[in-house]
């Protein structure tokens, strides 16, 4: 059961898009993020749902594991555009008791929907595509100049590459004490909710005792092996911006210089 | 001096719970490895075998006594990380040592704690998954892997370090038969080819019979130390402090018990075999 859950949600490939420098990703991804809740007008949201659109087809990932995510966040969709449909200003073109829905609301309400679409397609986008080592090992390199604020960057990094080194492994074990407390006679299927929770106390505290034994050998064998921090490190793998990074680079500001352009010269439908 | 050099040391862990005294888990040991040899440290568990593996590395300092390393006292922490290059110590458990979820970058932590540049790192990388035939294993996760291939990847992340002595704390315990083949034909390839110096910590008696020098430990002392065949010839000594010894030899030790004529006590299924041919004949 516990064996399937697969780890993040990366998908191994040698698409455009997996190909591209993690750090570029992540700083291609929070300025597309940024930019998304800046469309003011229809020919902008055109702009940006074009570059999703192509983001998403160019991932190589099969559009169903996109769809999954989508399904996920579909009450809120509804919810947030169905809100923002009766929060409109300007004359009503229907009224119905308190309810009035205007023009201006039908915008807003189409605008808060493939916002929010872009944004979760957007960020599926890289998580498909990065491995979540690559991801740690990015953002401990991106976040890097914080090091001079005594922030401590390398740790938190190493902390996140550990804990995502040991999913798997934690599962497993979940796994056996599992069936080891079934074969002791624990019932965990049955019962109400608050019976179901309290029969997981059995598994929890033998996890979290093999999670701190774990952790202890864990701390010896990175002292064995010359641990000390960070400081004086070096990596086997250097990574370097490519071309390919500086044409994704140019062709996210384009979409920003587009979307700028169009809020500039076009009047605003919110 | 020899490369290592443990000279008369006592160590105890700390106090018991209740405030008592505990026990010395090392208890006055003594004990001089070669460079190129091949040592087995035998014993029962808690007789200190483990405790001792820890010192060789500074991992542990003795209470008194000295450890020294190629030289190195293990008391002076400006040497301990130098020592810990040179001697790399292997845990029992393969799950609990692996600290990348890719089998290559785990191999390179230790070079990578060391600031060995990127391009060298890559080639000590190849040349210890090479030398423990998980090569081509090396974009695996390690989870994925049979217990035996990842003890081997804990040993080529030792290795990757360039270490001039491993010392193994049990590898094999917690192996099935093909795991315990796999890591030992590797540490015997190892030492015959390479000439690392390898300690092997173990229970097993069959593994200890491969070795060069046989040590064996009781209660935080060494009760004997020698070769394999030395050792196991002390079958009443060895029997006395409830330990094994080989099947062979028990066999022949049963034998002589029953007035057969045995000179040279076997300590494997072949000499077995042909020293019952002979006592047939």
């Amino acid at each position: 059961m516990v064996r399937d859950v697969t780890l993040g949600q990366y998908f191994p490939g040698k698409s455009l898009i997996h190909r591209l420098d993690p750090r570029a990703k992540i700083i291609l991804l929070i300025a597309y993020l940024v930019i998304i809740f800046c469309t003011f007008n229809y020919l902008s949201l055109a702009v940006v749902a074009l570059f999703t659109a192509f983001c998403v087809a160019f991932s190589g990932v099969p559009a169903k594991f996109y769809l999954k995510s989508l399904k996920v966040i579909f009450v809120i969709v509804i919810i947030t555009s169905v809100i923002n449909m009766f929060y409109g200003t300007g004359d009503p073109i229907f009224e119905w008791g308190i309810i009035k829905i205007t023009v201006n609301g039908i915008n807003r309400a189409v605008f808060v929907t493939v916002r929010i679409i872009c944004l979760i397609l957007a960020s599926s986008c890289l998580t498909f595509t990065t491995s979540p080592t690559d991801l740690t090992d990015a953002i401990e390199r991106l976040m890097k100049p914080l090091n001079k604020i005594h922030f401590p960057v390398h740790e938190i990094a190493m902390m996140m590459s550990l804990a995502l080194r040991f999913v798997p492994t934690l599962l497993e074990e979940t796994d056996k004490i599992m069936q080891a407390q079934k074969a002791r006679g624990a019932d965990m299927d049955s019962g109400n909710l608050f019976q179901r929770i309290k029969a997981l106390v059995p598994i929890l505290i033998p996890l979290f005792v093999s999670a701190f034994r774990r952790a202890y050998e864990l701390a010896t064998a990175m002292e064995c092996r010359c641990y000390r921090g960070g400081v004086g490190r070096t990596r086997m793998k250097s990574i370097h911006m490519k071309k390919l990074d500086a044409f994704a680079f140019t062709a996210t500001a384009l979409v920003i210089g587009g979307v700028v352009l169009c809020n500039i010269f076009l009047p605003a439908a919110l | 001096m020899n490369f290592i050099s443990v000279q008369n040391i006592f160590f105890s862990y700390s106090n018991n719970e209740d405030g008592s005294l505990a026990k010395n888990a090392v208890n006055g040991v003594s004990l001089e490895i070669k460079k190129g040899e091949f040592i087995a440290l035998l014993g029962h568990n808690g007789c200190g075998k483990s405790t001792i593996a820890k010192h060789l590395n500074a991992m542990l300092l003795p209470d008194s006594g000295k450890v020294y390393i190629d030289g190195d006292d293990t008391c002076d922490e400006e040497k301990t990380y130098d020592i810990r290059k040179k001697v790399g110590l292997v845990l029992q458990n393969p799950d609990n040592q692996l600290v990348a979820s890719i089998v290559e970058e785990d191999v390179a932590f230790g070079p990578e704690n060391l600031g060995v540049e990127p391009e060298k790192i890559r080639i000590r990388v190849d040349n210890a998954l090479k030398a423990v035939d998980m090569y081509e294993y090396r974009k695996h996760a390690p989870f994925k892997l049979s217990g035996g291939q990842k003890q081997r990847v804990a040993i080529a992340g030792i290795l990757a370090m360039q270490p001039e002595c491993i010392v193994l704390d049990e590898p094999t315990a917690m192996l099935d038969p093909n795991g315990r083949n796999e890591v030992l034909s590797t540490l015997l390839k190892l030492n015959k080819q390479n000439g690392m110096t390898v300690v092997l910590i173990t229970h097993y008696m069959d593994e200890a019979v491969l070795a060069d020098r046989v040590v064996v430990m009781d209660k935080g002392k060494i009760l004997t130390l020698g070769t394999p065949r030395e050792v196991f010839s002390q079958v009443e000594l060895l029997k006395k402090h409830r330990l094994d010894v080989p099947q062979a030899t028990e066999l022949a030790y049963k034998l002589k018990g029953c007035g057969l004529n045995i000179d040279k006590m076997p300590l494997n299924e072949e000499e077995c075999v042909k020293m019952l041919e002979e006592v047939l004949k």
